[in-house]
């Protein structure tokens, strides 16, 4: 690999910029040391009531709890970001296929033991959210992970599943969480809000279409272009001639 | 006592490490070590939040912080290799 180097960082800037930088940042930290010192240190914050209302989310695990019930607005918003952050990569053409001939035989032989495990792991992470660390987004991580193994042994998307399938694996997560947040407020109740007797199953159900989006979000991020888009055509971005 | 003593080491050890990781992926001007460095940091971060009681936290970071960021770091950084190769090669071309 050839070595890149930041050219701009090469010249050094004037004493006085680095002196008036300096004493910013002295500044900046001096604050932020305060700000860390005058905190109270018997903090009361919400997590006796979070541990009151607990057996109420549906989960046992407290983060969960509060990811996917108290707050699943900032969870719902997360899967939104990530999606517009794909959707930001695929509109700017994608890079040219990465075509190289050679593939790692140990890679390869790893990658085949590796990929099964990772996904049962996943779905393992999954599960146990719902009482131990765990949940959606690690789960989805991991589901990410192996996809990077997979396209590291220039493994590709079947051409009929890139179309439509993969966008609607992309968008379930996103999609089912705001139909049922949705569907309770024709029943009486307020967006994203899930009857008690019901929650650990609801939200089970939405970790479960999130880890997949989430994690094939992530890998689409990774191959860095629309697979439905045919690789071989080079999008000339013009930026060099 | 002593047990005591040993982990508050350990995370003052922890605490000096990450600092100096951060200084040097950002002063580091070859952009393969500084991701490098990026990934170890994201790594002994997740050391980190284990400590602060904070599991969940900790695996999220060395999946996705460490892990995926470093691999999407790393491919970007082998696209950019590639096209500012193939500048070069036009640029030889249309020199001579």
């Amino acid at each position: 690999m050839r070595k890149i180097k930041l050219k701009i960082l090469e010249k050094k800037p004037s004493l006085f910029t680095r002196l008036t930088l300096g004493i910013l940042m002295f500044l900046l930290a001096a604050s932020l040391a305060y700000a860390v010192w005058s905190l109270p240190t018997q903090a009361l914050g919400l997590s006796a009531e979070v541990a009151k209302n607990v057996e109420m989310s549906g989960v046992s695990n407290p983060v969960t709890a509060v990811l996917l019930n108290y707050r699943s607005y900032d969870t719902l918003l997360e899967l939104g970001v990530l999606l517009l952050a794909l959707f930001g990569v695929w509109s700017l053409g994608g890079v040219s296929a990465n075509k190289s001939s050679f593939v790692n035989p140990i890679l390869d032989f790893l990658s085949r033991f590796l990929v099964p495990v990772f996904i049962l792991f996943s779905g393992y992470l999954l599960w146990v959210g719902g009482f131990a660390p765990g949940g959606a987004f690690q789960a989805g991580a991991v589901l990410a992970a192996a996809g990077v193994l997979l396209f590291l042994n220039d493994w590709q998307l079947e051409r009929k599943y890139s179309g439509f399938s993969l966008r609607f694996v992309l968008v379930l997560g996103l999609v089912l969480f705001v139909a049922i947040g949705f569907g309770f407020v024709f029943l009486d109740r307020v967006f994203l809000e899930y009857p008690p007797q019901l929650a650990g199953g609801l939200i089970l159900l939405i970790e479960a279409a999130a880890t997949l989006s989430i994690g094939i979000s992530l890998a689409a991020l990774f191959l860095g272009r629309d697979p439905s888009v045919k690789s071989d055509s080079k999008i000339d971005t013009g930026v060099h001639k | 006592m002593e047990e005591i003593s040993i982990l508050l080491l350990f995370d003052v050890l922890v605490g000096l490490t990450l600092v100096w990781l951060a200084w040097q992926t950002l002063s580091s001007l070859d952009l393969f070590r500084a991701i490098v460095l990026f990934i170890a940091f994201g790594l002994l971060m997740a050391l980190a939040w284990v400590r602060l009681n904070a599991p969940d936290v900790a695996l999220a970071e060395a999946t996705i912080g460490a892990g995926l960021t470093g691999a999407l770091f790393l491919s970007a950084l082998a696209q950019l290799s590639a096209s500012t190769k193939r500048k070069d090669e036009e640029n030889k071309i249309e020199n001579s």
